[in-house]
């Protein structure tokens, strides 16, 4: 690990034929389990899903008022929007196969 | 009395110095808690499902926004916001226009497991925020939780759970809400998942269950550290008006007691009460058996109290009010003005339509709402059917408690079954009255008539005798009984019968009296003659002695001449001297 992400910045990488996937991260500030998980994140997302893939992280605490109206109750949790159905996993998402299942990551084809 | 409350005062400010509460504006539960609940801290609330958890935890800050202007906060875990304000819509709570005002935040926090996975550490984050969030959005003073042990269900790794539990306790003292986190009753436990390990402060159970096929609501302050609290079970109710816990306060017996009177409504029952009738405020039990005339007592005491402007509660617990109504026009008391004018709320309850303690409650609650000054129970030997006597003895003592502390006068009937029966039975009762009417039924020369004992009467000079007990067309009425020469107690016809022979008697007996008055008179006469008879034979005797006494003397001197004469004879001149003398003394007489 070189230079540790910002977890509020978000990043994408588009691609105009595959299916598009919209992941949002949810944190409370810059801790290590956060930084962990959008470390995490993001290695499988570019495993799986290169470019075809957003992760939008949010940090709670500038702006409480999602994790009412999203429903997150842990933190870190990673939410897919996009594609349905709506599937969360919480953790620091240290265990790529249950983050795979639970998110339902499968490479695009 | 007047230092005494004030006594009582100073002890709860110096109390509430020292633990700060809050009041939940919840019927009863502040009294239960000596105050309401530790300020600023958390409290656990548990029971099973269905007790009353979530409403009792809500009503906390719908009272708080509506009575003490304290905002608050509710986070749900088991149910939809929705869901939520429907049931409370329904308890006439408007959870939506309190939320509109900004006075009460509610949040619900999903935590169904279906979506969810996990992977790796996290903590609950998420849940501070939108707690802190909610309580900073309407500046909350109360926060409900209920129930946060749905994260168990929700969560694989309890120990995460368990240590942002912790966490959250701490968080929430830190932030000076007063709480109420509410949790499911466990096997042998408090709560399912051993909450009650992080709320130490105060624990409240609430419990429901079927007893007698009743169901009965019961709340229990089971810790309250620092604070004084009622530890026995009580009674509570959910209705239209939502909770109402029985308060306590009154089971104390502290209540002042004045000296002023109450006419029974009968005259001569009044009599019998030292001249004036009950005290204000005092119990009265009518016990008798059947047919004796209990509920035409209460009538005449309803009657009369409705009469002087003042309002009577009746709770009929065997008759329509309409059957009361008729029945007791048949002896000539119309109850139909009192109820007309509002005075007199005739109220018949069916006694198994619920247990004892929501008897209490209802009870309770029309007493708040009508405020009379009379009430009447006929009877309370209906209860019967749905506890034991404990129990009955238990409630009825709450409820003249409650009396007391309102100033009413209550009256209780109570029917029983036998001659031997009638004092045993009574006596668990009695010591909760002050005053004891015994109706009995004396059955003799083929009749059966009515008597009425005044067993007891508190603190007054009362009377020890027996009256009979009539049911007349124009009510009751009260009459000396009448003990006849045979020593028997007499009652109607016989008692009639028994006058006029007496009548008879005493007219024959001034009689007879009369002729050996007279009798006597002419004996004493007779004998009075007799006197008269003897003292004039007496005097005939005496005048016979004087008479045989001067004969005597006459013989002695005519014999002693007849000797001078003698001697002058034969010797004239040797007694010439001598015979002078005799002569002269005779010549005397």
């Amino acid at each position: 690990m070189k230079v540790p992400p910002k977890p509020s910045t978000s990043e994408a990488v588009m691609d105009g034929k595959a299916e598009r996937w919209v992941l949002k991260l949810y944190v409370a500030g810059e801790t290590p389990r956060s930084l962990a998980a959008y470390d995490n994140l993001k290695r499988l997302c570019e495993e799986q899903l290169t470019g075809h893939y957003t992760i939008e992280v949010i940090d709670l605490l500038k702006y409480p008022r999602l994790a009412k109206d999203d429903q997150i109750l842990a933190i870190p949790t990673v939410v897919r929007k996009l594609p349905p159905p709506l599937r969360r996993v919480i953790g620091d998402l240290s265990s790529a196969d249950r983050v795979l299942v639970g998110l339902d990551l499968r490479p695009q084809g | 009395m007047e230092s005494e409350s004030a006594k009582r005062r100073t002890v709860e400010a110096v109390r509430s110095r020292h633990l700060h509460k809050v009041r939940t504006g919840i019927q009863g539960l502040d009294e239960l808690t000596e105050g309401g609940l530790p300020k600023g801290r958390s409290t656990l609330l548990c029971g099973g499902a269905g007790s009353g958890k979530t409403l009792l935890a809500m009503e906390f800050l719908v009272h708080g926004v509506k009575e003490f202007e304290e905002p608050g906060v509710f986070i749900a875990f088991e149910e939809q916001i929705a869901e939520l304000a429907e049931n409370f819509a329904s308890l006439g709570h408007d959870i939506d226009s309190l939320v509109a005002q900004g006075k009460l935040a509610v949040d619900f926090v999903d935590v169904s497991r279906n979506e969810l996975g996990e992977t790796g550490g996290y903590d609950l984050g998420g849940l501070f925020i939108r707690l802190e969030y909610a309580i900073d959005s309407v500046g909350a003073k109360r926060v409900v939780l209920d129930s946060i042990e749905q994260l168990f269900s929700g969560l694989d790794n309890t120990a995460i759970i368990r240590a942002e539990l912790r966490r959250l306790f701490h968080w929430l003292k830190a932030k000076g809400v007063t709480a109420i986190i509410t949790a499911e009753q466990g096997d042998g436990a408090l709560t399912r998942d051993g909450l009650e390990e992080y709320v130490a402060d105060c624990v409240i159970l609430l419990d429901h269950r079927v007893t007698a096929q009743t169901f009965t609501r019961r709340i229990r302050v089971v810790k309250y550290r620092g604070s004084n609290h009622g530890t026995n079970e009580f009674p509570f109710l959910i209705d239209e008006g939502g909770i109402s816990i029985l308060p306590i306060t009154s089971m104390g017996l502290k209540y002042e007691v004045g000296t002023e009177r109450v006419s029974s409504g009968i005259p001569r029952l009044d009599a019998m009460l030292g001249g004036k009738g009950y005290y204000r405020g005092a119990s009265v039990l009518v016990s008798g058996s059947a047919g004796t005339g209990k509920t035409s007592l209460a009538a005449h005491f309803a009657q009369r109290s409705a009469a002087g402007g003042e309002r009577c509660l009746w709770l009929a617990y065997e008759e329509s009010s309409s059957q009361i109504i008729r029945n007791m026009r048949s002896i000539g008391v119309d109850l139909m003005p009192a109820v007309k004018s509002g005075l007199l709320q005739l109220q018949a309850v069916p006694p198994t339509m619920y247990g004892l303690e929501m008897h209490l409650l209802t009870t309770h609650k029309l007493v708040k709402e009508f405020n009379p000054r009379c009430i009447i129970m006929d009877s309370i030997s209906n209860f019967t059917s749905i506890g034991s006597e404990i129990e009955i003895k238990g409630m009825l003592m709450r409820l003249i408690d409650l009396f007391k502390m309102r100033q009413i006068t209550s009256m209780f009937t109570s029917l029983t079954v036998g001659e031997a029966f009638v004092e045993a039975s009574s006596t668990k009762l009695s010591s909760l009255m002050d005053s004891w009417l015994l109706l009995r039924e004396i059955e003799s020369g083929a009749e059966r008539n009515r008597v009425l004992h005044l067993l007891k009467s508190r603190g007054m000079a009362h009377s020890n005798q027996i009256r009979e007990f009539l049911l007349t067309d124009h009510g009751v009425e009260l009459r000396d009984v009448y003990l006849g020469s045979s020593g028997l107690l007499l009652t109607g016809s016989s008692l009639l019968v028994e006058k006029a022979r007496e009548q008879a008697l005493a007219v024959a007996g001034k009689q007879e009296a009369g002729t050996k008055k007279r009798e006597l008179e002419y004996r004493q006469q007779a004998i009075e003659a007799q006197i008269a008879a003897l003292r004039a034979e007496f005097e005939i005797e005496r005048l016979k002695a004087l008479k045989i006494d001067a004969q005597d003397e006459e013989r002695d001197t005519v014999l002693t001449g007849d000797r001078v004469q003698m001697a002058r004879q034969r010797q004239a001149d040797a007694v010439k001297g001598k015979r002078a003398t005799p002569r002269t003394s005779g010549g005397s007489r």
